[in-house]
């Protein structure tokens, strides 16, 4: 393993173990809520305890290792295509929330990740998205009666 | 020889025609998604579970194992060209196949991983076939503390113990444990970690967890470092076949490596990389033609490719004999049984032996078509790579939305897709390991329920665990493999050997 000459405290290294922590807590939280019905039986608690303790030892794992510095060289972030993929999945998400149907947000989905790898054909990636949609709705809904979300273009079909 | 005369009856089924049928898709579509990069045979599978809930189970299932032996095969063929290994088993064929590539030899190169995963996977079957029912046998006897210590030996050596770091390991597998937890809880009634929320009452779906690690975070990864390489494929150039020579140099590495990829496969330990790089080491070592490695030696693609075939087959073993998936394909594979009903076992084998024979037939079929599928039509798949990367990668995410819609028709599924994702990419980056993840999400739910049965039969006496002989053993194995990685810290890591 490469250790860079300089071992330096790990700031997204100390944020996981606080994620980890923040886990455990929550797991225990929601298992002092639960009931032990039968004597014999161990209940629905143990696991969550295992887990809980587990996850708490992790952290503290994960702690020392960001404090130390050793994890792994990560390379330079580019934003900018995270934004936009999960951009055209929130897009997707609202819609079908709101019963506009899954195509329009297929699309939106399939022309945002197209520009997020570095094409800059928006609209016909947009329309290639739409085809793409109906070809599926056709393909789950109709010929493996699958139900999809419809909204007011799905019912044209 | 019982293990023949079932095989005999398991050929029958497998040659239906629609169980034919359906183990060419299978294969076609595993050697489609081993080629491309982005996706692999776990993301497949994930991605056909919600389609295939309504097909029959003995054919998709057949699909399901095409897919994973065409996985195999088809990951080779990018490693090689662009050596940007579509899986972790391929990256030791990536080390010297992209080489032999440059060199203009990128045709024996594809030859001598085709026909070793083809002389492997057969002879890894055939292991199969005769381990199994032997494995049954001893299954029968388990009670559930030995259930749940072999789980517990599984969880290990899954995450901790052949990992870079036996905590971020550890750390993704309690991660999934986590999540297994949500829902309710089918012994007592009362809902875990739900919150409310009626979609996380019903556990949280495989497939989501699969598809959103897999699709999603692999997109997010790889769309947030594009800038930093470029990938060039290489043409294949010059003649497709293997000399004399190349066969001479071959046949060797082929065997050497189906002896480790098959009992490193079969132990539930799991992993295709132990394998292909013990392979790798020693035929380098081995080698009469030192001068070749770090140029493209022929050794150092057939031993490797060999190993990852033979070690598919292996992870069938404890797959289907005990229900232990050891890989992350294996955990969608057991998905995909759990999904019809099927828990497979010891008891699969008693009450379902035309499907599991069915299967294991069908795999020696599978080794076939894909032989005769990859040698001749290598060009066509590497068209495959064509594809503009936007587009591949805007498909998969339809496809992956699409999929989770479908099983589950709700907006919050496909918010649980996102998170997964994020969570998927943030695993990525920071070198977790996934598999864990899918496993202790799938074995978590099993390993807790044989723990409270073994308990209650017990009355509540935790020494149970150590009163069975079997368990006793197990749980030792668990502690060793855990406590193995912390003691030897700087061993087994292969990849810092490579360098």
């Amino acid at each position: 393993m490469t250790t860079s000459p300089k071992r330096r405290i790990d700031v997204a290294g100390l944020v996981i173990a606080l994620i980890l922590i923040g886990l455990a807590g929550l797991v225990w939280w929601d298992m002092t809520k639960l009931q032990i019905l039968s004597p014999y039986d161990l209940g629905p608690k143990v696991m969550p305890i295992v887990v809980s303790v587990g996850l708490t030892l992790l952290a503290i794992g994960n702690g020392i290792g960001a404090l130390r510095g050793d994890l792994p060289p990560r390379d330079s972030l580019d934003w900018k295509p995270i934004i936009l993929i999960l951009g055209g999945l929130a897009c997707l998400i609202a819609l079908v929330a709101v019963g506009g149907g899954f195509m329009i947000g297929t699309a939106i989905l399939f022309a945002t990740t197209s520009a997020a790898f570095g094409r800059r054909a928006f609209l016909t990636d947009l329309l290639i998205g739409a085809v793409i949609a109906v070809f599926i709705y056709l393909l789950f809904g109709k010929l493996l009666t699958l139900s999809l979300p419809a909204g007011p273009l799905e019912h044209l079909f | 020889m019982e293990a023949f005369t079932s095989l005999a009856s398991g050929l029958s089924v497998a040659i239906q025609p629609m169980n034919l049928l359906f183990a060419l898709i299978g294969v076609l579509l595993g050697t489609a998604v081993g080629v491309l990069p982005g996706i692999g045979p776990a993301l497949t599978v994930a991605l056909l579970l919600p389609i295939t809930f309504k097909l029959d189970p003995a054919g998709s299932i057949i699909m399901f194992a095409g897919i994973y032996y065409g996985g195999m095969y088809g990951g080779s063929t990018t490693a090689i060209l662009i050596n940007t290994p579509g899986e972790s088993a391929s990256m030791a064929t990536a080390l010297e196949g992209n080489l032999m590539a440059k060199a203009g030899r990128g045709g024996p190169a594809l030859a001598t991983s085709a026909i070793g995963s083809f002389v492997a996977g057969t002879i890894a079957t055939l292991g199969l076939t005769l381990l199994a029912p032997y494995l049954v046998e001893v299954a029968v006897s388990f009670g559930p503390e030995d259930y749940f210590a072999l789980m517990c030996v599984a969880f290990v050596t899954v995450s901790a113990t052949f990992g870079d770091s036996p905590v971020r390991g550890l750390s993704s597998l309690f991660i999934g444990l986590l999540l297994g937890l949500v829902g309710i809880d089918i012994l007592s009634g009362q809902s875990r970690l739900s919150f409310g929320i009626p979609e996380l009452y019903d556990n949280i779906e495989v497939t989501t967890l699969a598809v959103g690690l897999f699709a999603v975070g692999e997109a997010l990864y790889v769309a947030s470092r594009r800038h930093i390489h470029e990938e060039k494929l290489e043409a294949v150039r010059g003649s497709l076949w293997m000399t004399k020579e190349d066969w001479k140099r071959s046949w060797k590495p082929w065997l050497r490596g189906t002896l480790y990829g098959f009992p490193i496969g079969a132990l539930p330990a799991g992993g295709a990389e132990i394998p292909t790089f013990l392979s790798y080491a020693t035929e380098k070592k081995l080698t009469k033609y030192p001068e070749d490695f770090g140029k493209g030696a022929i050794e150092g693609v057939a031993g490797p490719e060999a190993a990852n075939n033979a070690s598919a087959a292996g992870t069938l073993v404890p797959l289907l004999t005990l229900g232990l998936p050891t890989s992350a394909t294996a955990a969608m594979m057991l998905a995909g049984f759990q999904q019809y009903g099927l828990n497979p076992g010891p008891l699969l084998f008693a009450e379902q032996p035309n499907l599991v024979w069915g299967l294991i037939a069908s795999l020696f079929i599978a080794n076939t078509m894909l032989l005769v599928l990859n040698l001749p039509l290598v060009g066509l798949w590497v068209k495959l790579l064509a594809i503009p990367q936007p587009w591949l990668y805007a498909g998969i995410l339809v496809f992956a939305t699409m999929g989770t819609i479908a099983a589950n028709p709700s907006p919050v599924e496909l918010i649980m897709l996102a998170v997964f994702g994020v969570l998927g990419f943030l695993m990525r980056r920071f070198d977790f390991p996934i598999a864990p993840v899918v496993v202790g999400l799938i074995l978590g739910p099993i390993a807790e329920s044989q723990l409270r049965r073994a308990l209650s039969i017990s009355l509540g006496d935790p020494m149970v665990l150590l009163q069975s002989p079997i368990s006793a053993t197990l749980l030792g194995i668990a502690v060793i493999a855990l406590v193995l990685p912390f003691v030897l810290k700087g061993m087994g890591r292969f990849k810092a050997v490579e360098d």
